[in-house]
């Protein structure tokens, strides 16, 4: 057993960084996700395991520094909420690009514009449609508790390593902020300069006889075609081996609500009440946004009478999980937007409306 | 006939080591190419090729890890000094450079900029002031000179609407993470031997961690500047330098 302690979603995050080994945390203050600097400014990882962090002068040097880091090979991360994130595309899109691994951390707010500093859901489409320019996809995990802010900080830099691709956890103000018992994963340390990746990383020549170098630059169409092709054949690989979601009474169930991250603990709430007044529900609940769990809805589409999806947006998700049962199910959406939570009663209500009458 | 004179002690001029055997893009007379060449040269001479770390940002000099053979990473354009600032937090022991145009450096990436210089930063920046926006085919740069003409200013630069050239390295001298500031040039063949040994006082004072060093190259850019390359160093001289004069503009003692 891990130590267990009482903590904010946003600590638990940078004490979950520190533990995974991290050389570096690269970001500039914005709500709701300052407390992970704070915590990190407060506890002195440089102290701790010598791990660096700085407070950048905005989230595009932010992005960029974590480039230049991810790229010796190291173990880099940053952190922001949405108007952020939004400013560090450019540098997302180089680094899948150029496959630098690295984790980056969205604790989303209501947007659009300045927007409130209320959580939401509003960055779907960004995190998992690829946001900036280019052919190019993130793997995004989506955590629903302070537990998996910690599990999805240590599997994001597996996954990001071992695919050699930026990953995004896309969580949001409201698991930020809340408090929760977590267990945390003993000290893991950082790499040795001797681990780092010779095939690829600038580490300084060293040894090699030629340089390393790391671009994304390819003015031939062809060559540059033949990159976006190597990148695709990643993804298809990905989305092959890496789906993770959970799902509970599925079992004979007529209706599914569906939902990721905070709105899914509230479709969970829902579910249960649901279920009391006699309603056949099951839940499920992507915990990677991509690769999305396409089969899983697709399977109960032919056995269920519809499935519900609940965000904390406009709909987002729910235009994948329509691609998902491809026409075998109705799909319908219920969301609040600008940082409005949804209450359980309420969307059980706004599913009776639609599915029952 | 000649055979018998190519002999290492009759040798006056090569390639250095640290350059790669690759024809350059770079057009005739371009002054990318020396500034490569000195860089290749001090980093040869130092020994610290397999301990140096290279950033090149979108510019003409994009392709730069074609040619130098370190480690290098291309940056988005701007971006240079927050890459350079990124590598050298992890690799603290590691000689890193950022080679950098006059758009990138002192227009997009303006704020990257002065944010490492003031953090003091260990690293040294080489900074290519053409005064143009060279692989874009010539726009109106920062450093464009008042009434000079380029794609965007086609009747010369009028500083009432466009602005004042940004004179960016003096700007940079009253930050007190900065160590050492200096212009050079390679028009001349002296200037050239002065440009080297400063590139090789900033990597010595990085090897002190003695903070910011930037060295700027006020040079030209014949394709844009629509001359031969002759006049275009002819230019430099009579136009760019008066703007942009040669010499130290900061050093450590002064730190
Ligand atoms: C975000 C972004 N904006 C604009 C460009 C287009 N661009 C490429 S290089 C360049 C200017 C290059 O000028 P400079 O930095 O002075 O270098 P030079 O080519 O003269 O050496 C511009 C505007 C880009 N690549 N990325
Ligand atoms: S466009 Fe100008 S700066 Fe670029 S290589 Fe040609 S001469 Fe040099």
């Amino acid at each position: 057993m891990g130590e267990i302690r009482l903590m904010k979603g946003n600590e638990a995050l940078a004490e979950a960084m520190i533990r995974v080994g991290c050389d570096a945390y690269f970001g500039y203050p914005i709500t709701p996700q300052s407390e992970v600097l704070e915590y990190l400014s407060e506890q002195d990882p440089m102290s701790r395991t010598g791990m660096v962090i700085l407070q950048a002068e905005s989230e595009v040097a932010a992005i960029n520094m974590v480039h230049g880091a991810a790229g010796c090979g190291k173990r880099v991360i940053t952190t922001s909420s949405s108007p952020g994130i939004s400013l560090m595309q450019e540098g997302i899109s180089y680094m899948a690009a150029a496959e630098i691994p690295c984790v980056i951390a969205n604790v989303i707010r209501g947007g659009p514009g300045l927007g409130t500093i209320q959580p939401s859901q509003s960055d779907y489409f960004q995190a998992v449609k690829g946001g900036g320019h280019g052919d190019y996809k993130l793997i995004v995990l989506a955590p629903s508790t302070v537990q998996e802010m910690v599990n999805h900080v240590k599997q994001g830099f597996e996954l990001a390593e071992k695919y050699r691709t930026p990953v995004m956890l896309l969580a949001d103000g409201a698991i930020g902020q809340m408090m929760e018992k977590v267990e945390l994963f003993p000290q893991i340390p950082r790499k040795k300069d001797s681990e780092l990746p010779q095939e690829w990383a600038t580490t300084g020549r060293g040894d090699r006889k030629l340089r390393n170098f790391i671009t994304s630059l390819n003015i031939q169409p062809e060559k540059m075609e033949e990159i976006n092709l190597h990148l695709q054949e990643k993804y298809r690989t990905i989305e092959a081996n890496e789906v993770q979601y959970e799902a509970n009474n599925l079992e004979g169930a007529e209706y599914i609500f569906t939902g990721f991250g905070m709105g899914a603990r509230i479709c969970n709430k829902a579910a249960e009440l649901g279920r009391a007044k006699g309603y056949k529900i099951g839940v499920i609940r992507p915990i990677t946004l991509y690769p999305f769990p396409v089969a899983i809805y697709n399977d109960v589409a032919s056995k269920v009478k519809g499935i519900f999806d609940v965000e904390m947006n406009a709909g987002q998700m729910v235009e994948d999980v329509k691609l998902a049962v491809s026409g075998k199910t109705r799909v319908e959406f219920y969301g609040r937007m600008g940082g409005m939570i949804p209450s359980p009663e309420e969307i059980l209500e706004n599913f009776e409306k639609i599915f029952i009458k | 006939m000649n055979e018998h004179i190519i002999k290492d002690e009759n040798l006056v001029y090569k390639k250095p080591s640290t350059l790669l055997d690759v024809p350059m893009h770079y057009c005739p007379g371009c002054g990318h190419g020396t500034v490569h060449k000195v860089l290749m040269e001090v980093i040869e001479e130092m020994g610290i090729a397999s301990e140096t770390i290279g950033v090149a940002p979108v510019g003409c000099s994009v392709f730069a890890y074609n040619y130098m053979n370190v480690d290098m990473q291309q940056a988005p354009h701007g971006r240079a000094c927050a890459f350079g600032t990124g590598i050298k937090r992890v690799m603290p022991d590691r000689y890193v450079f950022t080679y950098q145009g006059d758009g990138d450096l002192a227009a997009i990436g303006t704020g990257e900029t002065i944010h490492a210089a003031s953090r003091g930063e260990n690293i040294l920046t080489i900074f290519i002031n053409n005064g143009i926006y060279g692989m874009t085919s010539g726009q109106m740069a920062p450093t464009t000179l008042p009434g000079m003409k380029s794609t965007t200013s086609p009747r010369g630069r009028d500083v009432e609407t466009m602005g004042y050239p940004l004179v960016i390295t003096n700007l940079l001298a009253q930050l007190p993470g900065v160590a050492y500031l200096t212009r050079h040039s390679v028009h001349k063949v002296a200037n050239v031997r002065r440009l080297k040994k400063a590139i090789m006082k900033g990597f010595e004072y990085q090897k002190q961690g003695l903070g910011y060093c930037l060295i700027e190259v006020v040079t030209n850019c014949p394709s844009n500047m629509k001359m031969s390359a002759l006049a275009a160093n002819e230019f430099v001289e009579q136009h760019m330098l008066p703007y942009y004069p040669l010499g130290d503009i900061k050093t450590p003692e002064e730190k």
